[in-house]
């Protein structure tokens, strides 16, 4: 099917455009394959813009037929083709702004919100915008990613002795969301993993995902060990954990459910690891909010910050109804309860939930940004994203299908990466000088992560990746934000490196709504953009004045 | 002295509200003026000082085996929970303290026995650093349509308004008399603030009244009723909030639901919101009359916060200690019944005055540019208002004051800010910046409105961000202009040397050894930071676990009092409560500490 077919108005003149921040404009609408073009009339103005369909999360439409009245409007009307009828499409769009398009002629409406409604949301993943999108200053052969298990293995030398690469993934038929190659303790072979992968949910056998060079003590994780109601056993798993803490009186396992979701995961196939199966082990339950729970949460937020109407109470009690910050602090909590474990303990620690790809990476993230300096930087944060997020197999697709103003039934659609860069904006704002990015990374994210002209975030794991060519046929969001002036732009000008853990503040009063996300459409975001420029200016400034 | 029943007790604990077991145990000393804990440990590292005109409240709570608690509210929102081995002692300093805390007469306020290192002249010049007349003079006033009234010189007319009043040049004394009578206490239409700038006659009044006009008796004006609650409302509405905080370990929804039945920033908006109503208006050229029902509470607010809108040089750092002795100090808010400067009738009591500052803050934050002090002043002029230290917020309106004398023997707060001033300007502050320009717009959606843990959590320091971009822009900004500067006089230099050659290395140098100093804050600012507790349910789970929870490492100890506020002797060393919120303080130096009695009971909990 090509994409005219499912446009049946290409073009609109005399449109009106109100958007947030801006008086309405008046213009000709374009709608193509995957934009929705803008051009503003108005003289001396040529003011354009452009919106990826995919971008638009919802669209409402009210059209007007007034030919029966058309005596009375006769005046009014202005449009000659198709007197007395008009329509409104409200976009509401996935980056939280909402528009509307004032639209002379009632068939036009209906034909681009017809048009809009089935292009905003193709399934096709090979249909869509990044593997159409050639700018001229890039070149598809360029490098792809920052970071792969093989890189990451090499960069730790300290690693080498007990740890080995195996290629056990290389068809991903061990593990499909897992990448074909994975950091795993030396003494276990690649059969003893394969059985361990029949026994974790999805075939997510336990791996490394960081070294804590100060202590040698590791992260590994997994998905949720398939015990079961008859509490089935899987000698290879215990040898594999047991291996990993030979040297140390124990481990900690952080469980991201509680003692009575484990329970129950027992009577659906799932499970934990018992103290008797591995006894130097000690479970930490630390339960958190997912899946659908998540995605109603951003919704109730995302509505409360729409209604200026409220009054403070009502505004208040939405704000908590929505639970969204308890969710923040709920994560950065059990972020700092690995911590502890590793960095203050001195322990190894095995984190997952059930599948192991939502709170799981979260957690994980987040106890590296806190604990490792190299995480911290522009680059090492990206490559950080690559490691904990694409590699190991977030399903973005599924997750960022929708977001807060979708009509579209619920399916798999959660945002956990939404709630990461909320809970690395909350350690930004308490340590404003030890991220070496800036608010605007974590915004630009926040949008790629839902639309986006580049591939980065296209499918749920490698192995789909790999399928459609992904590497070879778009380009790389996260290289692209490496490359000046981008890189400028994205870099928090207040860095100092830093060696020591930054511990974040879970108290209700140190933690904030994400203005600068929740509110971005608001005149209150712009002054603080504002202010974010002049410290940049500041530091320029003083870099100018004292290398002179 | 006669009210101290005990000087001195020892093996006092001193609890950490948050984490208990960084506790600390001490000498707790009374003093005329202070009460000082000095902890026993070795170093003497840790001194707290309260001063006693900011205790707000002492509560002796039951006995328990470990000792008996006295829990210490302070007016700046500091709370000290002691533990006393021996209930007669507790007993002895809680009534001391009481008494203490709550003089009965003026006299005994610290302001009259505070006696800074600075001579009698500059004391008197230190008072006429704010100048109400040269105001009004910036303002253009007087002039043809307002003149400066006798009327009032011997408070005879309203006693609570100040001697020197601007009406309308066509207002003759009879007029003014005849007004007086028909409004509360006196308190007549008086002039508050006139705009210069759009050259009409758009002024903000203030009188006082109870009841309201008939529209029918004044014509050519329009009324409007702004709704902002009495001063018991707000009493109340503060304490609730005031819990909310005190809460030891609140899910963010007890946190969050109890800031919405505390009601509190509902008021705050309502307060801003009639300041933005006023404020435009006059924009407009509208001539607007303010009054409550008696014109010192609300009155005082709105009229403030629309001058802050409306004025930029009221968001200059003098401007803001002209507004605050203009509005509040001059037209008789009553700082003394209203701060519970001495014993007296707690329904007077009110937070009016905190709601002001309270705005103005959160006006800063939502224009972090257009303000040239910062968020430290607020907070220090709240502790001011409430210490006594400084005869500015003595008594409850100006006649009072010249009874008490207090220009003759007190000190100006002003100036001590105004010396101070480098701890109190906004590095982001920009005269042309476009935030900074006329008037301000804020908005007053309700997700403006924010919690000021600056002021009410101030003591908690594990919640405060643990590094401060302030502070760093603040050290570039001076080094920039130090450099800038540097460099002209440099460049004149060069002009004068050329004939004689090698002066470049000079230049070099100088400009080197400067740029290291950001480098090295940055570096500071760095180290502080320590975990928090971060199991919350897990410990709660485990009321057994005695042997300890490793989680909750030692956390800045040392959480002394303002030491401005408690050190007579040395007005210099002063304003180091803005520091104690900064990375900057004794504590950052300090590696987060791997608490020795670690171990996994906390984890076992699971």
């Amino acid at each position: 099917m090509e994409f005219s077919d499912h446009i049946k108005t290409a073009n609109v003149e005399d449109v009106v455009l109100r958007q947030p921040l801006h008086p309405p404009s008046r213009g000709t609408l374009c709608i193509t394959g995957h934009h929705l073009l803008f051009s503003d009339r108005e003289e001396g103005s040529s003011r354009q813009i452009l919106l990826l369909l995919r971008n638009i999360d919802a669209i409402e439409k009210s059209v007007e037929n007034l030919l029966g009245y058309s005596g009375f409007l006769s005046k009014a009307a202005h449009s000659d083709r198709t007197p007395g009828s008009s329509g409104t499409i409200t976009i509401k769009c996935k980056d939280l702004r909402v528009l509307q398009l004032d639209i002379p002629g009632m068939e036009q409406c209906l034909n681009i919100a017809h048009s809009i409604e089935t292009l905003s949301c193709l399934d096709n993943v090979s249909e869509m915008y990044p593997f159409f999108y050639r700018p001229n200053d890039l070149s598809l052969r360029e490098q792809w990613g920052l970071s792969t298990p093989e890189k990451h293995y090499t960069q730790i030398k300290e690693l080498h002795k007990k740890w080995r690469l195996s290629s056990v993934n290389k068809t991903y038929s061990v593990c499909p969301s897992y990448p074909p190659v994975v950091i795993v303790p030396n003494s276990i072979d690649d059969e003893t993993l394969k059985k361990v992968a029949k026994f974790r949910q999805g075939g997510r056998f336990p791996v490394l995902c960081y070294y804590h060079r100060k202590n040698g003590m590791v992260i590994m994780r997994s998905s949720q060990p398939l015990t079961g109601a008859n509490k089935k056993r899987c000698k290879e798993d215990e040898l594999l954990l047991q291996v990993v803490i030979e040297d140390s009186d124990k481990g900690f396992i952080i469980d991201t459910r509680s003692s009575q979701q484990v329970q129950q995961a027992r009577m659906t196939g799932g499970g934990f690891e018992s103290k008797s199966c591995y006894s130097r082990w000690k479970r930490l339950h630390k339960q958190m909010e997912r899946g659908k729970a998540l995605q109603e949460s951003l919704i109730k937020l995302v509505e409360a910050c729409g209604d200026e109407s409220h009054n403070v109470d009502r505004w208040l009690s939405k704000l908590e109804n929505s639970k969204w910050l308890s969710h923040v602090q709920t994560a950065l909590s059990a972020a700092g309860l690995l911590v502890e474990c590793v960095e203050r303990d001195g322990h190894s620690a095995l984190v997952h939930g059930y599948e192991g790809t939502d709170c799981t990476l979260l957690i994980c993230t987040l106890a590296q940004l806190i604990m490792d300096p190299t995480c911290r930087t522009l680059e090492g944060f990206l490559a950080l994203l690559d490691r904990e997020w694409l590699q190991a197999g977030h399903p973005f697709q599924q997750r960022c299908a929708h977001s807060a103003y979708s009509h579209a039934r619920l399916q798999q659609e959660s945002p956990i990466f939404l709630l990461l860069l909320d809970c690395v904006w909350q350690l930004w704002r308490q340590f404003p000088l030890a991220l070496g990015f800036s608010e605007a990374l974590l915004l630009r994210l926040a949008n790629e992560v839902y639309a986006s002209d580049y591939g980065t975030f296209l499918c749920n794991n490698d192995q789909e990746r790999c399928a459609l060519e992904v590497k070879d046929r778009t380009h790389c969001l996260f290289q692209a934000l490496l490359r000046l002036p981008e890189r400028d732009y994205y870099s928090n000008p207040l860095y100092e490196p830093n060696e020591l853990a930054i511990w974040p503040s879970v108290h209700p009063q140190s933690l904030q709504l994400w203005r600068g996300f929740f509110l971005r459409w608001t005149q209150q975001a712009r002054h603080l953009e504002a202010v974010q420029e002049e410290i940049r200016s500041m530091v320029i400034e003083w870099h100018r004045v004292t290398q002179r | 002295m006669e009210h101290i029943r005990l000087p001195k007790v020892e093996n006092v604990r001193l609890l950490d509200r948050v984490s208990p077991r960084r506790s600390r145990v001490g000498t707790l000393y009374l003093t005329a003026t202070h009460s000082i804990f000095v902890e026993s440990e070795a170093g003497g590292r840790s001194e707290t000082w309260v001063l006693h005109s900011l205790v707000c409240s002492v509560d002796k709570q039951a006995a328990s085996a470990s000792g008996c608690p006295l829990l210490i509210r302070c007016k700046n929102f500091q709370i000290l929970h002691f533990s006393i081995p021996r209930e007669q002692d507790c007993q002895d300093v809680h009534l001391s303290l009481q008494r203490l805390s709550q003089p009965q007469r003026y006299e005994e306020l610290y302001c009259f026995s505070y006696k800074p290192n600075v001579d009698e002249e500059e004391r008197r010049r230190d008072w006429a650093f704010v100048d109400l007349k040269a105001d009004f003079s910036r303002m253009g006033l007087p002039n043809a349509q307002w003149k400066l009234s006798p009327v009032n010189q011997q408070y005879k007319v309203s006693d609570t308004y100040p001697a020197e009043l601007f009406v309308p040049d066509s207002a003759a004394p009879p007029v003014l008399v005849g007004s007086s009578k028909f409004r509360s206490r006196g308190r007549f239409p008086a002039l508050s603030y006139y705009s210069k700038e759009n050259h009409l006659n758009a002024i903000a009044n203030r009188a006082a009244g109870k009841g309201y006009e008939n529209e029918d008796n004044y014509s050519n004006i329009k009324f409007q009723f702004m709704g902002i609650e009495n001063i018991h409302v707000m009493r109340n509405s503060q304490q609730k909030m005031l819990e909310v905080c005190e809460l030891r370990s609140p899910s963010m929804s007890d946190f969050l639901e109890g800031l919405e039945s505390s009601g509190w920033l509902k008021h705050i908006k309502a307060v801003l919101d009639t300041g933005v109503f006023i404020a435009k208006a006059v924009a407009e050229g509208i001539s607007v009359l303010v009054h409550c029902s008696d014109g010192w509470d609300r009155t005082a607010q709105v009229c403030s916060v629309a001058c802050v809108l409306l004025d930029p040089y009221y968001r200059t750092l003098k401007g803001l200690m002209v507004l605050i002795e203009k509005d509040w100090v001059s037209f008789g808010h009553k700082f003394t019944q209203r701060c519970n400067h001495l014993a007296g009738d707690p329904k007077e009591v009110s937070p009016i005055v905190d709601q002001f500052l309270e705005c103005v803050w959160q006006l800063m934050e939502q224009f972090p540019c257009a303000f040239e002090y910062n968020e430290n002043l607020l907070i220090t002029v709240h502790s001011h208002i409430y210490s006594c230290q400084f005869g500015n917020f003595i008594g409850n309106n100006q006649r009072e004051r010249r009874e008490l004398r207090v220009h003759e023997k007190t000190h100006s707060l002003w100036s001590y800010l105004w010396t101070n001033r480098a701890e109190f300007i906004n590095p982001l502050y920009r005269q042309n910046h476009s935030q900074s320009q006329g008037l301000l717009r804020p908005s007053t959606a309700p997700y403006c409105f924010k919690f000021w843990r600056g002021l009410y959590n101030r003591f908690d320091r594990g919640m405060h961000p643990r590094q401060s971009v302030e502070d760093y822009l603040r050290v570039i900004r001076e080094e920039t202009q130090q450099l800038e500067e540097q460099l002209d006089s440099h460049k004149q230099k060069i002009a004068e040397l050329k004939q004689e050659q090698g002066w470049s290395d000079a230049h070099r140098a100088a400009a080197f050894d400067q740029s290291s100093t950001a480098r090295a804050l940055g570096k500071n600012l760095a180290l502080a930071n320590t975990p928090q507790d971060y199991t919350g349910s897990l410990l709660a789970s485990t009321p057994g676990a005695a042997d300890g929870p490793l989680v909750l490492a030692p956390q800045d100890p040392d959480q002394t009092a303002d030491p401005n506020l408690s050190n007579g002797s040395d007005p210099e060393s002063g304003i180091a409560d803005v520091s104690c919120r900064s990375p900057l303080s004794e504590d950052s130096a300090r590696d987060p500490d791997p608490d020795p009695d670690s171990d996994e009971a906390a984890y076992s909990a699971a």
